[in-house]
């Protein structure tokens, strides 16, 4: 009984910490397939660059663990809405196939520049001291970084949804996900919004890959290699459906934690084969009227 | 929105003509055969990658699939032709025709499913695909070898007289052989009224189906086709290096012929013969200089082909062509 609720406990803060740090990730191209209509393939390399320049700020640089996240999430953020503005504005509305091909040639772009500068190996990633041991919660050792990370996706999320609900910000964002022609009939600037949503994402993207790092190790194919657990998340929850998104996002990581504890010789394509019966099932998203 | 960038149509009345630009294209790839005799493995893999890209180019230019998964085709035909050869079936034609059956099944047996989707889904859902075969073929490793993959295959002589050399001289010509079939059977599918139908599809699928054509069943039929000839490819990949890998499945193969067809030029027949030689090139010869730099070109090529280049190298020659 106990070791039953050991391993259900375990699995519960391994899969929820999981899934909050893919969902950190994913946001950003949750809304820009929702708001942009784009297939973004490049947005692993967000996450990628700023987990890599986190570690290397705070590795090389002797950076405060905190002061190079910061930097690196307000760098790629940057970097984010300086790509908007030069190439993924020249996306809106072309062809799917354009789409792919350009953010493909951005992801093999970020993953050669990373090889070159970085070298081709798992780059080693800085934990600070404090988040290097146990924690007792309910008189049970849990991974305090496991914890943190738990705690910041939680932190995270509930920024997220007063940003979305409860600020003319989000309500704009809302409005020009469902109906981006009605949204700019009544007046809003929805080139900016992209902007901005696109930086932000972008950012998000880059926080999730510097703290994610002892979760999904950086290395130079980072932005390839976890595309398809992005992605996923995207295609469940149905294309710009936020709220939705998170849900997905905390199933995703429970379904592949209990997948690879449970049933380790199946465990890596548990998730794939869903995603593939439920995209079936419903191609407008598992959770299309939830919202 | 549409899937695919505007393609430029040549007439129906055309299209069973020939090109007077082609021949020029098997004839550099004979004089490769004579003129660099210590390149003839790397030929060989380059006629393999365009047969794979042609493939791909049947169902993405013509019939406007846009798929992420067709290395599922390559990869099955690849381990069926090893597998073949490993249990004793050494005949290397018969081979290969079962390696591309096999992957026919395959396209038979997901068509119906995967190709009710179009847009994003169709290619989450088919990038899906790739990963779960690549996951199924590292796990099943007492069928596939695992991370090892399957070497070391005999084949009997081609045609029960010419001996496969280590020069490779052989396998060109054989691989040169398949493409050019490959080719023909493409180009007579295209210029009859089912390739009319595909093209219809690609342009407007709703209308299609208003004026009453089957369309799920004429794309099943395409994504069959493409997954022969993909599978073809494969098999003649394990055949002509008795090397299969986990990395005929990988995402990247599909990648690769995707970038290739794009080089080349969709929705033309040598998009895929003209973009494989480029970017196999380009990759071979940028990864002896430096392992890494390779990508940074293919990333500027793609980003350059996306903004600029329309229609990739055979529109670009195509348009020069006619300005004359």
């Amino acid at each position: 009984m106990d070791a039953l609720a050991a391993t259900l406990s375990f699995t519960l803060l391994y899969g929820v910490s999981y899934g909050l740090l893919l969902f950190i990730i994913a946001i950003g191209l949750v809304v820009t397939m929702g708001l942009m209509r784009i297939v973004n393939m490049a947005h692993g390399a967000f996450a990628a660059v700023g987990g890599y320049l986190a570690h290397w700020l705070i590795g090389a640089w002797g950076m405060p663990f905190w002061g190079g996240v910061v930097v690196a999430v307000l760098a790629v953020a940057a970097l984010g809405a300086a790509m908007e503005r030069v190439l993924y504005v020249r996306l809106y509305g072309a062809p799917e196939l354009d789409q792919l091909l350009m953010t493909i040639g951005l992801c093999f772009g970020t993953i050669g520049l990373l090889t070159l500068v970085f070298g081709p190996n798992v780059y080693p990633s800085a934990t600070p001291a404090m988040l290097a041991g146990n924690v007792d919660i309910l008189g049970r050792p849990f991974p305090a970084y496991r914890v943190f990370v738990f705690l910041l996706g939680a932190l995270v999320v509930v920024l997220l949804w007063l940003l979305f609900e409860r600020t003319l910000f989000g309500a704009r964002l809302r409005a020009a996900v469902d109906n981006r022609g009605m949204a700019q009939a009544a007046g809003v600037d929805v080139d900016r919004l992209f902007s901005v949503a696109f930086a932000v994402g972008a950012g998000l993207a880059a926080l999730g890959g510097a703290v994610g790092a002892p979760m999904l190790p950086l290395d130079p194919l980072y932005p390839f290699k976890y595309l398809p657990l992005f992605l996923i998340i995207v295609g469940l929850a149905g294309f710009g459906h936020i709220r939705a998104s998170f849900w997905v996002a905390i199933l995703v990581g429970l379904v592949d934690t209990a997948g690879r504890f449970l049933a380790p010789e199946f465990g890596g394509f548990t998730v794939y084969v869903l995603l593939i019966a439920l995209l079936l099932w419903r191609p407008n998203g598992l959770l299309g009227a939830l919202r | 929105m549409s899937a695919l960038p505007p393609i430029p149509r040549t007439s129906v009345l055309r299209r069973a003509r020939m090109h007077p630009a082609e021949p020029l294209w098997w004839g550099a790839a004979l004089a490769a055969f004579f003129l660099f005799p210590d390149y003839l493995s790397f030929g060989t893999s380059v006629l393999i990658m365009a047969m794979l890209a042609l493939s791909l180019g049947l169902v993405l230019g013509f019939a406007g699939v846009v798929t992420l998964g067709h290395a599922v085709f390559f990869g099955v035909g690849a381990y069926t032709a090893a597998l073949l050869a490993i249990g004793g079936w050494t005949e290397p034609v018969t081979g290969a025709l079962l390696g591309g059956l096999a992957a026919t099944a395959v396209a038979l047996a997901t068509g119906p499913l995967l190709l009710r989707l179009h847009g994003l889904p169709l290619v989450l859902a088919t990038l899906a695909l790739g990963v779960v075969f690549y996951e199924a073929a590292n796990k099943a490793g007492w069928i596939t070898g695992g991370d090892d993959g399957l070497f070391g295959m005999e084949l009997a002589p081609l045609l029960g007289r010419y001996e496969w050399t280590i020069f490779g001289h052989t396998q060109y010509l054989y691989a040169l052989a398949w493409l050019f079939a490959a080719v023909v059977l493409v180009r007579r599918i295209l210029a009859s009224p089912f390739g009319l139908a595909l093209e219809g599809i690609r342009e407007n699928a709703p209308r299609m189906r208003l004026i009453g054509a089957p369309v799920l069943g004429q794309l099943v039929v395409a994504y069959a086709i493409s997954g022969f000839l993909a599978g073809v490819a494969g098999a003649l990949s394990a055949q002509t290096t008795a090397f299969v890998g986990l990395q005929v499945f990988a995402l990247e193969t599909s990648v690769d012929a995707l970038l290739m067809l794009v080089l080349g030029g969709i929705g033309s027949v040598y998009g895929g013969l003209v973009g494989a030689p480029l970017y196999m090139s380009v990759k071979y010869f940028t990864q002896q200089w430096d392992p890494h730099l390779w990508k940074l070109f293919v990333a500027a090529l793609l980003i350059l082909a996306t903004l600029i280049a329309r229609g990739g190298l055979v529109g670009l020659l195509g348009r020069l062509w006619r300005r004359r």
